[in-house]
């Protein structure tokens, strides 16, 4: 791959996917693009690259772009923002939203689905908590082939050891053979949909809590404040948003402030009275995902 | 500095599993079968034990049982590590006593995410 070709490449993943690639990622474009090449029937990196130029092939460009996405992720990663959706936003919610019973959760972001049906657990176990109440979960990726394997919610031995404890595997899986299959229940309370958080997302209406976890790490900082402020439309005054471990908005975005003493956790600035936020508008905004 | 007891008739499982574990701080003792794992406890009790389920002289579910049943014998955390991976078996160890539960293969990350979980580490 000649020095142009691996800048039109580092170009095209920055406006397909926000990815910005280092000098020093060549070998990883390579070992990462070869068997893209090989499925489009071409021999080499540069003939990938000028097909990509001559443009057309959707499929290509879209395997080109999942292609390179890291997505690691494992249940209940990092453990207290799984705390924190238990005891701060869930009592906070069940309290202020009363009158809807109605709570939103979005994962945007949610590679192969650990994220959205550790939420699902969580739910689950506070089932008493939450009877009668509407609970949706919505999680989005990019990419296609995460969000199949979330949608069957089949994971190895080897990914329900990382993270899950043993009572909650029994309880919740389903061992097929070498694999494990999230319960039907569970399985119910969580939609999919393919969304790319460089696009707008506004049509899927209003969020009590947005998970955002480990993906603004890949993006430049203008793209990374461009996100954050769109999120912060999705989210009521007193609505959650959650960043991974090594993520901030410090520095980002004047719309979310931490929340004192709870890592990873943040709300927009001017956290309003949450009994004096006028009712009807949240049932519209509420109602936009069944649509 | 923690104690953990191996128990594994592999010699290759103790060393990786030792190896692991020593990286994670743990003063590691090692034992070849239930019977020794179970002396070894009489002597002191470790705060955590690895441990495989078949084994010659006295498997691991035969010795957890009688280690609970031991003065003292609640207070280590009893982590299950074998290629037992049925449900079955997993639900007979959790009744015993067993506090988390490894199928093998296992790796590093899967240990220590296993060991956190009991809040070990
Ligand atoms: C490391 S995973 C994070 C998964 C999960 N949130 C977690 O923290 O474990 C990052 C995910 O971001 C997705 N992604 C990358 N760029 C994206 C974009 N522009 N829009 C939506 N998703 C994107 C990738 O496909 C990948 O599945």
């Amino acid at each position: 791959m000649t020095p142009t070709e691996f800048e039109f490449l580092k170009k095209f993943l920055k406006t397909r996917s926000g990815l910005v690639l280092s000098n020093d990622k060549q070998y990883l474009v390579e070992s990462r693009l070869l068997p893209v090449a090989r499925t489009a029937k071409l021999e080499t990196l540069s003939a990938l690259v000028q097909s990509l130029q001559r443009g057309g092939n959707r499929s290509m460009e879209e395997n080109v772009v999942e292609a390179m996405t890291t997505n690691e992720s494992f249940f209940f990663r990092d453990k207290t923002p799984f705390e924190h959706f238990k005891d701060t936003m869930l009592p906070h919610l069940l309290e202020s939203r009363a009158r809807t019973r109605a709570i939103k959760v979005w994962c945007a972001a949610c590679s192969t689905g650990q994220e959205p049906y550790s939420l699902s657990i969580v739910l689950k176990e506070e089932a008493a908590r939450v009877a009668g109440w509407r609970i949706r979960i919505l999680g989005t990726d990019l990419s296609n082939e995460v969000l199949d394997k979330a949608k069957a919610g089949i994971y190895s031995q080897f990914e329900v050891q990382r993270g899950l404890p043993i009572q909650l595997l029994l309880k919740y899986f389903e061992q097929k053979g070498d694999v494990w299959q999230i319960n039907p229940g569970l399985r119910a309370m969580v939609e999919w949909r393919k969304l790319n958080l460089l696009e707008s997302f506004s049509h899927l209406g209003e969020f009590d809590i947005v998970f955002c976890r480990n993906v603004l790490i890949y993006f430049d900082q203008p793209t990374k404040t461009e996100i954050l402020d769109r999120l912060a439309k999705s989210l009521p005054e007193d609505g959650y948003l959650v960043l991974g471990a090594a993520e901030t908005v410090v520095g980002l975005t004047e719309a979310f402030k931490p929340v004192p003493g709870k890592r990873g956790l943040f709300q927009k600035k001017q956290v309003a009275n949450t009994t004096t936020r006028p009712v009807p508008a949240r049932m519209v905004a509420g109602a936009g995902l069944t649509r | 500095m923690k104690q953990c007891l191996v128990v594994d008739d592999s010699s290759v499982i103790r060393k990786v599993a030792r190896r692991i574990l020593e990286d994670l701080n743990f003063e590691i003792t090692e034992a070849e079968d239930g019977q020794q794992a179970l002396d070894v406890c009489r002597q002191t009790m470790p705060d955590a034990i690895l441990l495989d389920w078949n084994m010659p002289v006295m498997d691991g579910l035969e010795f957890l049982t009688s280690l609970r049943g031991e003065a003292g014998g609640e207070k280590p955390v009893v982590v299950f590590c074998t290629t037992e991976n049925d449900v079955a078996h997993i639900a007979r160890a959790i009744r015993a006593g067993a506090n988390e539960y490894i199928m093998k293969p296992f790796d590093r990350e899967i240990v220590e995410a296993k060991f956190q979980e009991v809040g070990l580490i």
